[in-house]
């Protein structure tokens, strides 16, 4: 590996001089926008999957000056991927996570890495993936500060959705529709907003009729510009989460076509098919209820001021601490990928009739029809 | 899909059991239904002179093994077949995948997992947890063997055995 071109850096300092890696991003903290921005040095995320989001995602981190990185992917580095950002042609042929940390640890030799070349989604790996939300914080023994999904499928995020809720961690998703022009990014918090499972996989309404799409012959498209904007949406989130400042995007869509990018906000479903889901909306609302009564805000005016009120005083009411509202999107730029209804009938017709044979005889029943 | 496809799966017994891998005895039950509608579903195959696979598991029903096949010009075209049960069955359908044909049909994913039609997990969610394995094979694997079997053998990219 190339030789580190600096030494590590113990504290993040603001002067401004040009071998000061942290001098322009100490400068938001001189600025007022984040007060605390050396915080960032305490802060460790997951990544997983490490595609045209995960991988530049990782590096916004790293030149961030994140604490620590946990990389998470089971693909090697193809010449495939270079429509891509990030992976170079002579990488290809490594594990993605070995290649990312070659090159973000060289670009930041304050980040530590922890990386894991295997597939979450089954048994062995989920339970290990499990552990290290659980214990691979910047503290041994401690949560990690985030977990990101930027995978390209319905099983992996599904496992990650589970995983966080069982663990009540928060987690951002995020994707990209496979005609590559348009994508999105949500923030999950088990119990108080929708989980993955909630509701049908949402995306943004593309304003072209999807069956016009020719599809014959690829899996998916991909577009080195789309990948980037939603991994900037991603992180810049992420920033805002971890560093507390601004506002923080439950759900966040682009649309490249026209251009737009809608917001919501997705409440949870007490019909949730994850059962985890529903019994962390009941901890979350009775934690609602522990809160004491709701006190008058007193807010300045904002835009207008009001010429029925003198003082520009207003109370507020009994403010929901979510602003999710439905468990539809409210924005008609956001579209269920489909509906939710069943096109099967369970009945003692069609039902399978499991008899009194055990699994063994079963198994040897199957064996037995090979001819 | 095809009607002959819609047919064949409303054949095939709907499972009850919402139970994955990790449940532990219930995971059990649910084996048992898809072992079950298995079974149920090589006998209509061979029925209708059309048996096209053969699958088994270890013990814990974690790891799936077999063989599918597809007759073009009158020639059968066999491979291995392979899948691991997510953590997160029943809610997701098993990635179905034949790894020899990795790199010779752009249908396909990294690690030779099919690459299944626009129509597929839509069904399967809706459906959960009355989908299983047997579905998976009817829906997912025969439809894309159907596709893509001939396609790769007119464009030279895999041979009969025997015009090896
Ligand atoms: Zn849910």
């Amino acid at each position: 590996m190339a030789q580190p071109y600096r030494e590590k850096i113990d504290k993040m300092s603001s002067e401004v001089v040009d071998s000061n890696p942290y001098s322009r991003l100490m400068a938001l903290k001189k600025m007022g926008i984040v007060n605390n921005y050396e915080d960032i040095k305490n802060q460790s995320v997951i990544i997983v999957g490490l595609g045209g989001i995960g991988s530049v995602a990782a590096e916004m981190l790293t030149r961030c000056g994140v604490g620590k990185l946990l990389l998470f992917d089971y693909d090697t580095v193809e010449i495939a991927n270079m429509n891509r950002l990030f992976f170079r042609p002579d990488q290809a042929g490594l594990s993605k996570t070995k290649a990312a940390e070659q090159t973000l640890q060289h670009i930041n030799p304050d980040v530590s890495f922890e990386t894991y070349n295997y597939n979450i989604t089954t048994i062995d790996s989920f339970e290990h993936f499990k552990s290290r939300i659980e214990k691979g914080g910047i503290v041994p023994d401690t949560p990690v500060s985030l977990v990101l999904g930027c995978v390209d499928n319905f099983e992996a995020r599904t496992a990650i959705n589970q995983a966080c809720l069982e663990l009540n961690r928060s987690w951002m998703e995020s994707g990209v529709s496979e005609n590559a022009i348009s994508g999105h990014i949500q923030f999950i918090v088990p119990g108080e907003t929708a989980c993955f499972q909630c509701v049908p996989p949402l995306i943004v309404a593309s304003g072209i009729d999807e069956r016009t799409l020719k599809r014959e012959g690829v899996c998916a498209a991909s577009l080195p510009t789309t990948m980037g904007i939603v991994a900037g949406m991603l992180i810049q989130n992420t920033l805002k989460y971890l560093l507390k400042f601004g506002e923080v995007s439950y759900l966040l869509g682009y649309n490249a076509l026209l251009d737009y990018f809608p917001k919501d906000n997705i409440k949870p479903n007490p019909e949730c098919s994850n059962s985890i889901c529903v019994k962390q909306q009941k901890a979350y609302q009775e934690y609602l209820k522990s809160l004491p009564p709701p006190v008058a805000v007193v807010q300045e005016p904002q835009t207008k001021p009001s010429t029925e009120n003198e003082w520009g005083i207003e109370l507020v009411e009994d403010e929901q601490p979510t602003t999710a509202t439905s468990t539809k999107p409210s924005n008609t730029q956001f579209e269920y990928t489909y509906e939710k209804k069943p096109t099967v009938q369970v009945n003692e017709e069609t039902k399978v009739k499991v008899n009194e044979s055990s699994l063994e005889d079963l198994m040897a029943q199957l064996k037995g029809l090979k001819k | 899909m095809d009607n002959q496809t819609k047919q064949t799966v409303a054949q095939i017994p709907l499972l009850t059991v919402k139970a994955g891998p990790r449940d532990g005895d219930q995971w059990i039950e649910r084996l048992k239904e898809e072992y079950q509608a298995l079974i149920g579903y090589v006998e209509i195959n061979k029925k209708a002179d059309n048996d096209w696979f053969t699958i088994e598991s270890n013990p814990m029903g974690t790891r799936w093994q077999g063989k599918c096949w597809y007759i073009y010009n009158f020639k059968k075209y066999e491979f291995d077949l392979e899948f691991d049960m997510p953590v997160t069955y029943p809610e997701t359908a098993p990635e179905l995948a034949i790894p020899e044909l990795e790199g010779k049909t752009e249908k396909m994913y990294r690690g030779g997992k099919i690459c299944l039609t626009v129509h597929f997990k839509p069904l399967w969610a809706r459906n959960v947890p009355h989908f299983g394995i047997a579905h998976a094979l009817a829906l997912g694997l025969a439809p894309w063997l159907a596709a893509e079997v001939p396609h790769l053998v007119d464009n030279g990219m895999i041979k009969h055995h025997e015009d090896k």
